[in-house]
Protein backbone atom coordinates (compact mmCIF):
# COMPACT_ATOMS: atom_id res chain seq x y z
CA UNK A 1 0.00 0.00 0.00
CA UNK A 2 1.40 3.20 -1.11
CA UNK A 3 2.04 5.78 1.86
CA UNK A 4 0.43 8.25 0.25
CA UNK A 5 -2.79 7.11 1.33
CA UNK A 6 -2.28 7.18 5.08
CA UNK A 7 -3.81 10.67 5.16
CA UNK A 8 -7.09 8.56 4.33
CA UNK A 9 -7.51 7.11 7.42
CA UNK A 10 -9.04 4.07 7.94
CA UNK A 11 -8.25 0.87 6.00
CA UNK A 12 -7.31 0.12 2.40
CA UNK A 13 -7.76 -3.28 1.56
CA UNK A 14 -10.30 -4.57 -1.07
CA UNK A 15 -10.98 -3.10 -4.70
CA UNK A 16 -12.62 -0.23 -3.77
CA UNK A 17 -9.70 0.92 -1.44
CA UNK A 18 -7.09 0.61 -3.86
CA UNK A 19 -9.16 2.69 -6.20
CA UNK A 20 -9.35 4.97 -3.63
CA UNK A 21 -5.87 4.88 -2.75
CA UNK A 22 -4.73 4.87 -6.83
CA UNK A 23 -7.50 7.93 -7.13
CA UNK A 24 -5.26 9.65 -4.30
CA UNK A 25 -2.16 9.21 -6.66
CA UNK A 26 -3.13 10.14 -9.86
CA UNK A 27 -6.07 12.59 -9.23
CA UNK A 28 -5.21 14.75 -5.49
CA UNK A 29 -3.49 17.24 -7.46
CA UNK A 30 -6.28 17.67 -10.34
CA UNK A 31 -8.98 17.72 -7.29
CA UNK A 32 -7.26 20.35 -5.20
CA UNK A 33 -6.56 22.78 -8.54
CA UNK A 34 -10.26 22.50 -9.36
CA UNK A 35 -11.44 23.29 -5.54
CA UNK A 36 -9.16 26.14 -4.83
CA UNK A 37 -10.69 27.52 -8.50
CA UNK A 38 -13.94 27.63 -6.05
CA UNK A 39 -12.83 28.15 -2.56
CA UNK A 40 -9.97 30.09 -3.33
CA UNK A 41 -8.27 29.10 -0.20
CA UNK A 42 -5.77 26.84 0.11
CA UNK A 43 -6.93 25.48 3.48
CA UNK A 44 -10.93 25.07 2.57
CA UNK A 45 -9.78 23.21 -0.39
CA UNK A 46 -7.80 20.90 0.97
CA UNK A 47 -10.32 19.98 4.26
CA UNK A 48 -12.94 19.38 1.25
CA UNK A 49 -11.01 17.16 -0.75
CA UNK A 50 -10.19 15.25 2.18
CA UNK A 51 -13.55 14.72 2.67
CA UNK A 52 -14.54 13.99 -0.88
CA UNK A 53 -11.64 11.24 -0.46
CA UNK A 54 -12.88 10.04 2.64
CA UNK A 55 -16.27 9.86 1.08
CA UNK A 56 -15.34 7.65 -1.68
CA UNK A 57 -13.96 5.53 1.21
CA UNK A 58 -17.36 5.09 2.40
CA UNK A 59 -19.12 4.98 -0.65
CA UNK A 60 -17.46 2.80 -3.22
CA UNK A 61 -17.16 -0.31 -1.55
CA UNK A 62 -21.35 -0.88 -1.57
CA UNK A 63 -21.92 1.94 -4.70
CA UNK A 64 -19.52 0.28 -6.74
CA UNK A 65 -16.37 2.46 -8.06
CA UNK A 66 -16.84 5.32 -10.01
CA UNK A 67 -16.11 5.20 -14.19
CA UNK A 68 -14.31 8.41 -13.76
CA UNK A 69 -12.84 8.47 -10.13
CA UNK A 70 -10.93 11.90 -11.26
CA UNK A 71 -14.42 13.83 -11.97
CA UNK A 72 -16.63 12.05 -9.05
CA UNK A 73 -13.72 13.22 -6.64
CA UNK A 74 -14.07 16.71 -8.24
CA UNK A 75 -17.78 17.15 -7.99
CA UNK A 76 -18.09 15.85 -4.49
CA UNK A 77 -15.31 18.04 -3.51
CA UNK A 78 -16.79 21.07 -5.44
CA UNK A 79 -20.21 20.61 -4.05
CA UNK A 80 -18.71 20.74 -0.59
CA UNK A 81 -16.91 23.54 -1.26
CA UNK A 82 -19.82 25.52 -2.68
CA UNK A 83 -21.61 23.89 0.19
CA UNK A 84 -19.31 25.48 2.90
CA UNK A 85 -19.26 29.31 1.18
CA UNK A 86 -22.99 29.06 1.21
CA UNK A 87 -22.83 28.70 4.81
CA UNK A 88 -20.16 30.73 5.19
CA UNK A 89 -20.75 33.40 3.38
CA UNK A 90 -19.87 35.48 6.51
CA UNK A 91 -15.86 33.61 6.88
CA UNK A 92 -15.27 34.14 3.35
CA UNK A 93 -15.72 37.94 3.40
CA UNK A 94 -13.62 37.84 6.48
CA UNK A 95 -10.84 35.88 4.87
CA UNK A 96 -7.73 36.64 2.84
CA UNK A 97 -8.41 35.28 -0.75
CA UNK A 98 -6.33 33.17 -2.80
CA UNK A 99 -6.07 35.64 -5.91
CA UNK A 100 -7.11 34.27 -8.94
CA UNK A 101 -6.40 36.12 -12.46
CA UNK A 102 -9.55 38.33 -13.34
CA UNK A 103 -9.93 35.51 -16.82
CA UNK A 104 -10.10 32.30 -14.98
CA UNK A 105 -13.26 33.03 -12.87
CA UNK A 106 -14.13 29.34 -12.55
CA UNK A 107 -17.12 28.30 -14.06
CA UNK A 108 -19.65 26.34 -12.52
CA UNK A 109 -18.41 22.82 -13.29
CA UNK A 110 -22.64 21.97 -13.20
CA UNK A 111 -23.07 24.48 -16.08
CA UNK A 112 -19.73 23.03 -17.96
CA UNK A 113 -19.92 20.01 -20.13
CA UNK A 114 -15.89 19.28 -19.94
CA UNK A 115 -14.37 19.54 -16.55
CA UNK A 116 -12.18 22.75 -16.20
CA UNK A 117 -8.30 21.89 -17.65
CA UNK A 118 -6.59 19.55 -15.08
CA UNK A 119 -2.92 19.40 -16.29
CA UNK A 120 -3.58 23.66 -16.64
CA UNK A 121 -4.85 23.94 -13.11
CA UNK A 122 -2.50 21.52 -11.39
CA UNK A 123 0.06 23.88 -12.95
CA UNK A 124 -1.29 26.64 -11.25
CA UNK A 125 -1.21 25.43 -7.88
CA UNK A 126 2.49 23.95 -8.82
CA UNK A 127 3.29 27.68 -9.25
CA UNK A 128 2.06 28.87 -6.42
CA UNK A 129 3.50 26.50 -4.52
CA UNK A 130 6.47 27.54 -5.80
CA UNK A 131 6.50 31.50 -5.78
CA UNK A 132 9.91 32.93 -5.38
CA UNK A 133 8.36 34.73 -2.46
CA UNK A 134 8.30 31.23 -0.44
CA UNK A 135 11.28 29.88 1.17
CA UNK A 136 12.92 27.35 -0.61
CA UNK A 137 12.29 24.92 2.14
CA UNK A 138 8.00 26.25 2.17
CA UNK A 139 8.11 25.49 -1.36
CA UNK A 140 9.45 22.01 -1.86
CA UNK A 141 7.35 21.13 1.48
CA UNK A 142 3.93 22.75 -0.18
CA UNK A 143 4.67 21.35 -3.44
CA UNK A 144 4.87 17.70 -1.54
CA UNK A 145 1.80 18.13 0.64
CA UNK A 146 -0.51 20.17 -1.68
CA UNK A 147 0.86 18.83 -5.37
CA UNK A 148 1.94 15.68 -4.01
CA UNK A 149 -0.80 14.34 -1.85
CA UNK A 150 1.90 13.78 0.85
CA UNK A 151 0.42 14.31 4.62
CA UNK A 152 1.94 16.36 6.91
CA UNK A 153 3.80 13.89 8.57
CA UNK A 154 5.43 11.99 5.67
CA UNK A 155 6.91 15.62 4.37
CA UNK A 156 8.23 15.78 7.70
CA UNK A 157 9.74 12.22 7.18
CA UNK A 158 11.55 13.41 4.38
CA UNK A 159 13.20 16.13 5.42
CA UNK A 160 14.01 14.61 9.02
CA UNK A 161 12.41 17.30 11.23
CA UNK A 162 9.40 16.74 13.53
CA UNK A 163 5.50 16.81 12.40
CA UNK A 164 5.01 19.60 14.83
CA UNK A 165 7.98 22.10 12.81
CA UNK A 166 6.78 21.09 9.51
CA UNK A 167 3.08 21.57 10.41
CA UNK A 168 4.21 25.19 11.19
CA UNK A 169 6.48 25.74 7.97
CA UNK A 170 3.31 24.33 5.75
CA UNK A 171 0.79 27.14 7.84
CA UNK A 172 3.73 29.26 7.87
CA UNK A 173 3.68 29.57 4.05
CA UNK A 174 -0.13 29.02 3.46
CA UNK A 175 -0.82 32.19 5.55
CA UNK A 176 1.98 34.07 3.66
CA UNK A 177 -0.03 32.68 0.40
CA UNK A 178 -2.94 34.60 1.52
CA UNK A 179 -1.81 37.23 3.37
CA UNK A 180 0.72 38.62 1.00
CA UNK A 181 -1.87 37.35 -1.90
CA UNK A 182 0.31 35.29 -3.77
CA UNK A 183 -1.85 34.86 -7.26
CA UNK A 184 -2.60 31.01 -8.34
CA UNK A 185 -1.61 31.76 -11.76
CA UNK A 186 1.41 30.56 -14.38
CA UNK A 187 3.26 33.15 -14.35
CA UNK A 188 3.29 35.55 -17.51
CA UNK A 189 6.50 35.32 -19.84
CA UNK A 190 8.58 38.14 -18.47
CA UNK A 191 7.86 36.29 -14.71
CA UNK A 192 8.57 32.63 -16.40
CA UNK A 193 12.59 32.27 -16.16
CA UNK A 194 13.08 33.02 -12.96
CA UNK A 195 9.62 31.47 -11.90
CA UNK A 196 10.23 28.11 -13.56
CA UNK A 197 14.36 27.80 -12.40
CA UNK A 198 12.19 27.42 -8.32
CA UNK A 199 9.48 24.81 -10.17
CA UNK A 200 12.01 22.89 -11.86
CA UNK A 201 14.01 22.98 -8.59
CA UNK A 202 11.41 21.73 -6.34
CA UNK A 203 10.34 18.75 -8.79
CA UNK A 204 13.65 17.81 -8.92
CA UNK A 205 14.10 17.48 -5.14
CA UNK A 206 10.94 15.54 -4.94
CA UNK A 207 12.47 13.56 -7.73
CA UNK A 208 15.44 13.24 -5.65
CA UNK A 209 13.52 12.75 -1.87
CA UNK A 210 11.38 9.66 -4.21
CA UNK A 211 14.56 8.06 -5.65
CA UNK A 212 16.80 8.13 -2.88
CA UNK A 213 14.54 8.47 0.12
CA UNK A 214 16.24 9.71 2.68
CA UNK A 215 14.59 7.43 5.76
CA UNK A 216 12.33 4.59 5.74
CA UNK A 217 12.30 0.83 4.62
CA UNK A 218 12.27 1.25 1.18
CA UNK A 219 15.21 3.11 -1.01
CA UNK A 220 12.76 3.91 -3.86
CA UNK A 221 9.33 5.59 -3.13
CA UNK A 222 7.60 5.42 -6.30
CA UNK A 223 5.00 7.28 -5.50
CA UNK A 224 6.98 10.49 -5.26
CA UNK A 225 9.09 9.69 -8.48
CA UNK A 226 5.60 9.27 -10.36
CA UNK A 227 4.56 12.48 -8.85
CA UNK A 228 8.28 14.01 -9.70
CA UNK A 229 7.96 12.34 -13.34
CA UNK A 230 4.26 13.67 -13.76
CA UNK A 231 5.08 16.98 -13.09
CA UNK A 232 7.66 17.09 -15.49
CA UNK A 233 6.00 15.81 -17.82
CA UNK A 234 3.05 18.74 -17.64
CA UNK A 235 5.76 21.43 -17.45
CA UNK A 236 7.18 20.32 -20.29
CA UNK A 237 4.36 20.03 -22.42
CA UNK A 238 3.15 23.44 -21.54
CA UNK A 239 6.32 25.27 -21.24
CA UNK A 240 8.46 23.47 -24.19
CA UNK A 241 11.46 25.28 -23.55
CA UNK A 242 14.93 24.24 -22.75
CA UNK A 243 14.54 24.15 -18.66
CA UNK A 244 12.12 21.50 -18.54
CA UNK A 245 12.97 19.57 -21.71
CA UNK A 246 16.06 18.94 -19.87
CA UNK A 247 14.88 18.70 -16.49
CA UNK A 248 12.20 15.73 -18.09
CA UNK A 249 15.69 14.20 -19.64
CA UNK A 250 17.46 13.48 -16.72
CA UNK A 251 14.61 11.93 -15.02
CA UNK A 252 13.64 9.54 -17.45
CA UNK A 253 17.42 8.48 -18.10
CA UNK A 254 17.78 7.76 -14.30
CA UNK A 255 14.34 6.40 -14.06
CA UNK A 256 15.17 3.81 -16.29
CA UNK A 257 17.59 2.12 -14.28
CA UNK A 258 14.95 1.49 -11.05
CA UNK A 259 14.13 -1.62 -11.89
CA UNK A 260 17.86 -2.73 -11.44
CA UNK A 261 18.63 -0.45 -8.66
CA UNK A 262 17.37 -3.02 -6.00
CA UNK A 263 17.77 -6.32 -5.17
CA UNK A 264 14.62 -8.41 -4.61
CA UNK A 265 15.51 -8.00 -1.04
CA UNK A 266 15.40 -3.85 -0.78
CA UNK A 267 18.96 -3.93 -0.97
CA UNK A 268 20.06 -1.29 -3.10
CA UNK A 269 22.39 -2.57 -6.15
CA UNK A 270 25.51 -0.59 -7.48
CA UNK A 271 26.11 0.81 -11.08
CA UNK A 272 28.56 -1.49 -11.63
CA UNK A 273 26.47 -4.45 -10.13
CA UNK A 274 23.33 -3.56 -12.16
CA UNK A 275 22.32 -6.23 -14.88
CA UNK A 276 21.93 -3.22 -18.00
CA UNK A 277 19.83 -5.48 -20.01
CA UNK A 278 16.86 -4.76 -17.49
CA UNK A 279 17.21 -0.96 -18.18
CA UNK A 280 14.52 0.52 -19.63
CA UNK A 281 14.91 1.26 -22.96
CA UNK A 282 11.95 3.02 -24.40
CA UNK A 283 12.79 6.16 -21.44
CA UNK A 284 16.28 6.09 -22.65
CA UNK A 285 15.13 6.81 -25.64
CA UNK A 286 13.08 9.43 -24.83
CA UNK A 287 15.76 10.90 -22.46
CA UNK A 288 17.56 10.98 -24.80
CA UNK A 289 15.71 12.70 -27.70
CA UNK A 290 14.45 15.22 -25.16
CA UNK A 291 17.90 15.65 -24.13
CA UNK A 292 18.93 16.40 -27.65
CA UNK A 293 16.14 19.21 -27.76
CA UNK A 294 17.25 20.66 -24.37
CA UNK A 295 20.76 21.08 -26.03
CA UNK A 296 19.22 22.85 -29.02
CA UNK A 297 19.98 26.59 -29.28
CA UNK A 298 21.27 28.28 -26.59
CA UNK A 299 23.88 27.29 -23.69
CA UNK A 300 23.01 24.14 -21.55
CA UNK A 301 21.38 24.18 -18.39
CA UNK A 302 22.27 22.74 -15.47
CA UNK A 303 19.44 19.49 -15.87
CA UNK A 304 20.42 19.11 -19.19
CA UNK A 305 24.40 18.46 -18.42
CA UNK A 306 22.99 15.94 -15.33
CA UNK A 307 20.82 14.26 -17.88
CA UNK A 308 24.27 13.93 -20.52
CA UNK A 309 26.14 12.67 -18.01
CA UNK A 310 22.67 9.69 -17.55
CA UNK A 311 23.21 9.43 -20.60
CA UNK A 312 26.53 8.76 -21.33
CA UNK A 313 25.99 5.57 -18.04
CA UNK A 314 22.61 4.90 -20.13
CA UNK A 315 25.11 4.27 -23.60
CA UNK A 316 27.55 2.21 -22.16
CA UNK A 317 27.57 -1.77 -22.79
CA UNK A 318 28.75 -2.16 -19.54
CA UNK A 319 30.36 -0.89 -16.74
CA UNK A 320 33.83 -1.07 -17.43
CA UNK A 321 33.33 0.26 -21.09
CA UNK A 322 31.39 3.47 -19.49
CA UNK A 323 33.73 7.03 -20.80
CA UNK A 324 34.84 8.51 -17.50
CA UNK A 325 36.78 10.60 -19.20
CA UNK A 326 33.68 12.18 -20.76
CA UNK A 327 31.89 12.33 -17.43
CA UNK A 328 34.39 14.06 -15.71
CA UNK A 329 34.34 16.74 -18.50
CA UNK A 330 30.30 17.15 -17.79
CA UNK A 331 31.13 17.39 -14.38
CA UNK A 332 33.31 20.24 -14.45
CA UNK A 333 30.79 22.31 -17.06
CA UNK A 334 28.06 21.31 -14.11
CA UNK A 335 30.14 23.00 -11.19
CA UNK A 336 30.50 26.55 -13.82
CA UNK A 337 26.59 26.12 -13.73
CA UNK A 338 25.90 24.73 -10.46
CA UNK A 339 28.73 24.94 -7.65
CA UNK A 340 27.36 22.32 -4.90
CA UNK A 341 29.13 20.22 -2.78
CA UNK A 342 27.41 17.59 -3.69
CA UNK A 343 28.61 18.07 -7.23
CA UNK A 344 31.98 18.13 -6.22
CA UNK A 345 31.60 14.87 -4.61
CA UNK A 346 30.27 13.25 -7.71
CA UNK A 347 33.30 14.90 -9.96
CA UNK A 348 35.10 13.11 -6.99
CA UNK A 349 34.01 9.71 -7.75
CA UNK A 350 34.03 9.94 -11.52
CA UNK A 351 37.97 11.15 -11.60
CA UNK A 352 38.61 8.02 -9.43
CA UNK A 353 36.88 6.01 -12.06
CA UNK A 354 38.61 7.48 -14.40
CA UNK A 355 42.07 7.10 -12.74
CA UNK A 356 42.29 4.56 -9.76
CA UNK A 357 40.76 4.62 -6.51
CA UNK A 358 43.87 6.41 -4.91
CA UNK A 359 43.34 9.31 -7.49
CA UNK A 360 39.33 9.18 -6.47
CA UNK A 361 40.60 9.15 -2.69
CA UNK A 362 43.03 11.88 -2.85
CA UNK A 363 40.01 13.74 -4.89
CA UNK A 364 37.62 12.62 -1.83
CA UNK A 365 39.93 14.34 0.26
CA UNK A 366 39.86 17.64 -0.85
CA UNK A 367 36.15 17.80 0.40
CA UNK A 368 36.53 16.62 4.10
CA UNK A 369 37.43 19.99 4.85
CA UNK A 370 33.70 20.89 3.48
CA UNK A 371 30.99 21.55 6.14
CA UNK A 372 28.62 20.74 4.16
CA UNK A 373 29.44 17.21 3.51
CA UNK A 374 30.82 16.52 6.78
CA UNK A 375 27.92 14.29 7.40
CA UNK A 376 26.75 13.93 3.96
CA UNK A 377 26.47 9.87 4.39
CA UNK A 378 27.60 9.53 0.29
CA UNK A 379 30.85 10.77 1.36
CA UNK A 380 31.87 8.09 3.78
CA UNK A 381 30.56 5.57 1.44
CA UNK A 382 32.43 6.41 -1.29
CA UNK A 383 35.69 6.94 0.75
CA UNK A 384 34.72 3.36 2.04
CA UNK A 385 34.58 1.87 -1.43
CA UNK A 386 37.84 3.25 -3.11
CA UNK A 387 39.58 1.51 0.00
CA UNK A 388 37.85 -1.55 -0.52
CA UNK A 389 38.92 -1.33 -3.95
CA UNK A 390 42.54 -0.63 -2.80
CA UNK A 391 42.21 -3.73 -0.40
CA UNK A 392 42.67 -1.10 2.48
CA UNK A 393 40.23 -3.52 5.09
CA UNK A 394 41.15 -1.37 8.36
CA UNK A 395 41.10 2.23 6.82
CA UNK A 396 37.48 0.92 4.81
CA UNK A 397 35.76 -0.90 7.58
CA UNK A 398 36.07 2.16 9.57
CA UNK A 399 35.04 4.45 6.71
CA UNK A 400 31.95 2.20 5.85
CA UNK A 401 31.13 2.37 9.98
CA UNK A 402 31.16 6.31 9.18
CA UNK A 403 28.61 5.74 6.90
CA UNK A 404 26.24 3.44 8.74
CA UNK A 405 26.08 6.03 11.33
CA UNK A 406 24.87 8.66 9.02
CA UNK A 407 22.32 6.30 7.22
CA UNK A 408 18.68 6.62 8.25
CA UNK A 409 17.52 4.78 4.99
CA UNK A 410 16.98 0.82 5.67
CA UNK A 411 18.19 -0.94 2.41
CA UNK A 412 21.46 1.28 2.72
CA UNK A 413 21.84 0.35 5.99
CA UNK A 414 21.64 -3.26 5.14
CA UNK A 415 24.07 -2.73 2.06
CA UNK A 416 27.02 -0.87 4.14
CA UNK A 417 26.23 -3.34 6.63
CA UNK A 418 26.97 -6.54 4.23
CA UNK A 419 30.19 -4.97 2.91
CA UNK A 420 31.28 -4.37 6.27
CA UNK A 421 30.73 -8.09 7.04
CA UNK A 422 32.42 -8.73 3.82
CA UNK A 423 35.40 -7.33 4.61
CA UNK A 424 35.94 -8.05 8.56
CA UNK A 425 35.50 -12.01 6.12
CA UNK A 426 38.42 -10.73 4.71
CA UNK A 427 40.39 -8.94 7.56
CA UNK A 428 40.20 -12.32 9.26
CA UNK A 429 41.31 -14.43 5.60
CA UNK A 430 44.55 -11.71 5.95
CA UNK A 431 45.01 -12.55 9.28
CA UNK A 432 44.69 -9.23 10.41
CA UNK B 1 -7.35 44.97 -4.19
CA UNK B 2 -4.79 44.71 -1.72
CA UNK B 3 -2.33 47.47 -0.04
CA UNK B 4 0.97 46.86 0.39
CA UNK B 5 3.53 48.90 2.22
CA UNK B 6 6.90 49.26 0.23
CA UNK B 7 9.73 49.92 2.01
CA UNK B 8 12.96 51.34 0.37
CA UNK B 9 16.21 50.21 2.90
CA UNK B 10 19.61 51.30 1.73
CA UNK B 11 23.15 51.82 2.69
CA UNK B 12 22.90 55.06 3.87
CA UNK B 13 26.77 56.22 3.63
CA UNK B 14 26.38 55.22 0.09
CA UNK B 15 23.32 56.59 -0.54
CA UNK B 16 24.93 60.27 1.00
CA UNK B 17 28.22 59.73 -1.58
CA UNK B 18 25.60 58.91 -4.71
CA UNK B 19 27.26 60.48 -8.08
CA UNK B 20 25.02 62.84 -10.33
CA UNK B 21 24.64 59.81 -12.97
CA UNK B 22 23.84 57.57 -10.01
CA UNK B 23 21.32 59.99 -8.38
CA UNK B 24 19.71 60.59 -11.63
CA UNK B 25 18.99 57.18 -12.37
CA UNK B 26 17.59 56.97 -9.04
CA UNK B 27 14.73 59.56 -9.65
CA UNK B 28 14.00 58.31 -12.96
CA UNK B 29 12.94 54.81 -11.37
CA UNK B 30 10.93 56.99 -8.74
CA UNK B 31 9.31 58.56 -11.63
CA UNK B 32 8.86 55.35 -13.84
CA UNK B 33 7.37 54.02 -10.65
CA UNK B 34 4.91 57.06 -9.88
CA UNK B 35 3.26 56.92 -13.58
CA UNK B 36 2.94 53.27 -13.33
CA UNK B 37 1.06 52.83 -10.11
CA UNK B 38 -0.94 56.41 -11.02
CA UNK B 39 -3.18 56.96 -8.46
CA UNK B 40 -2.80 53.51 -6.39
CA UNK B 41 -0.43 55.37 -4.41
CA UNK B 42 -1.99 56.14 -1.53
CA UNK B 43 1.18 57.60 0.24
CA UNK B 44 5.28 58.16 -0.46
CA UNK B 45 7.53 60.21 0.95
CA UNK B 46 11.43 60.13 1.56
CA UNK B 47 12.38 60.24 4.87
CA UNK B 48 15.68 62.01 6.58
CA UNK B 49 19.13 60.42 7.75
CA UNK B 50 18.14 58.04 9.73
CA UNK B 51 20.90 60.60 12.33
CA UNK B 52 17.37 62.52 12.71
CA UNK B 53 14.97 60.10 13.67
CA UNK B 54 14.01 59.45 17.44
CA UNK B 55 13.07 56.25 19.20
CA UNK B 56 10.91 55.67 22.66
CA UNK B 57 10.65 51.95 23.77
CA UNK B 58 10.72 50.74 27.26
CA UNK B 59 13.18 52.22 29.39
CA UNK B 60 14.81 51.25 33.00
CA UNK B 61 12.23 53.45 35.07
CA UNK B 62 8.25 53.50 34.66
CA UNK B 63 8.02 55.92 31.53
CA UNK B 64 9.43 54.90 28.19
CA UNK B 65 12.43 56.20 27.75
CA UNK B 66 13.09 58.77 24.29
CA UNK B 67 16.33 58.16 22.57
CA UNK B 68 18.22 59.63 19.47
CA UNK B 69 18.30 57.42 16.69
CA UNK B 70 16.99 54.87 14.61
CA UNK B 71 15.17 51.40 16.56
CA UNK B 72 18.24 49.40 14.79
CA UNK B 73 21.79 50.14 14.53
CA UNK B 74 22.54 48.70 11.02
CA UNK B 75 24.24 49.86 8.19
CA UNK B 76 20.78 49.64 5.95
CA UNK B 77 18.02 51.83 6.69
CA UNK B 78 14.49 52.87 5.74
CA UNK B 79 15.39 55.91 3.39
CA UNK B 80 11.60 56.21 1.38
CA UNK B 81 8.16 54.02 1.39
CA UNK B 82 5.08 53.96 -0.87
CA UNK B 83 1.90 52.83 0.40
CA UNK B 84 0.45 51.57 -2.60
CA UNK B 85 -2.07 49.01 -3.69
CA UNK B 86 -2.48 46.50 -5.76
CA UNK B 87 -4.16 43.26 -7.02
CA UNK B 88 -1.33 41.10 -5.43
CA UNK B 89 1.94 40.11 -4.77
CA UNK B 90 2.77 39.57 -8.30
CA UNK B 91 1.66 43.23 -9.22
CA UNK B 92 3.42 45.08 -6.24
CA UNK B 93 7.22 43.13 -7.17
CA UNK B 94 6.61 44.56 -10.67
CA UNK B 95 5.70 48.19 -9.60
CA UNK B 96 8.69 47.79 -7.44
CA UNK B 97 11.09 46.78 -10.33
CA UNK B 98 10.62 50.06 -11.39
CA UNK B 99 12.58 51.64 -8.80
CA UNK B 100 16.33 51.35 -9.54
CA UNK B 101 17.32 50.57 -5.68
CA UNK B 102 16.22 47.20 -6.80
CA UNK B 103 18.94 46.59 -8.90
CA UNK B 104 22.05 48.23 -6.62
CA UNK B 105 24.17 45.90 -4.42
CA UNK B 106 23.42 48.18 -1.59
CA UNK B 107 19.33 48.62 -1.27
CA UNK B 108 16.01 46.59 -1.90
CA UNK B 109 12.78 47.23 -1.57
CA UNK B 110 10.62 45.41 1.37
CA UNK B 111 7.16 44.17 0.27
CA UNK B 112 4.76 43.85 2.90
CA UNK B 113 1.14 43.46 2.92
CA UNK B 114 -1.10 45.31 5.83
CA UNK B 115 -3.53 43.33 7.27
CA UNK B 116 -6.89 43.66 5.61
CA UNK B 117 -9.67 44.31 7.98
CA UNK B 118 -13.69 43.25 6.70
Amino acid sequence: MSGSCESGGSGLSGEAGEAVAAAHRAHWAGVLAATVRITRDLDTAEECVQDAYAQALRTWPSAGIPDHPGAWLRTVAGNRARDLLRRESVWRRAMPLLVEEATATAPDPQDAAEPPAVADDTLRLVFTCCHPALSREARVALTLRLVCGLSTAEVARAFLVQESTMAARITRAKKKIAAARIPYRVPTAADLPERLAAVCDVVHLVFTTGSNAPVGERLIREDLVASAIGLARTLHRLLPVAEPAGLLALLLLIDARRATRTADTGVPVLLEDQDRSLWDRALIAEGTDLLTEALRGGPPTRYAVQAAIAAVHAEAPTFEATDWTEIVALYDVLLGLWPSPVVELNRAVAIGMRDGPRAGLVALDALAADAALATYRYLSAARADFLRRLGQWPEAATAYEEALLLTDNEPERAYLAMRLATISFKRTQAGE
Amino acid sequence: MAKYMLLIYGDEQRWENLSPVEQAEIDAGHVAFQKRAGDRILASGQLEPSSTATTVRAGDGDAPAVTDGPFLETKEVVGGFYLVEAADLDEAVALSRELAEVRHDHSGVEITPLVQHG
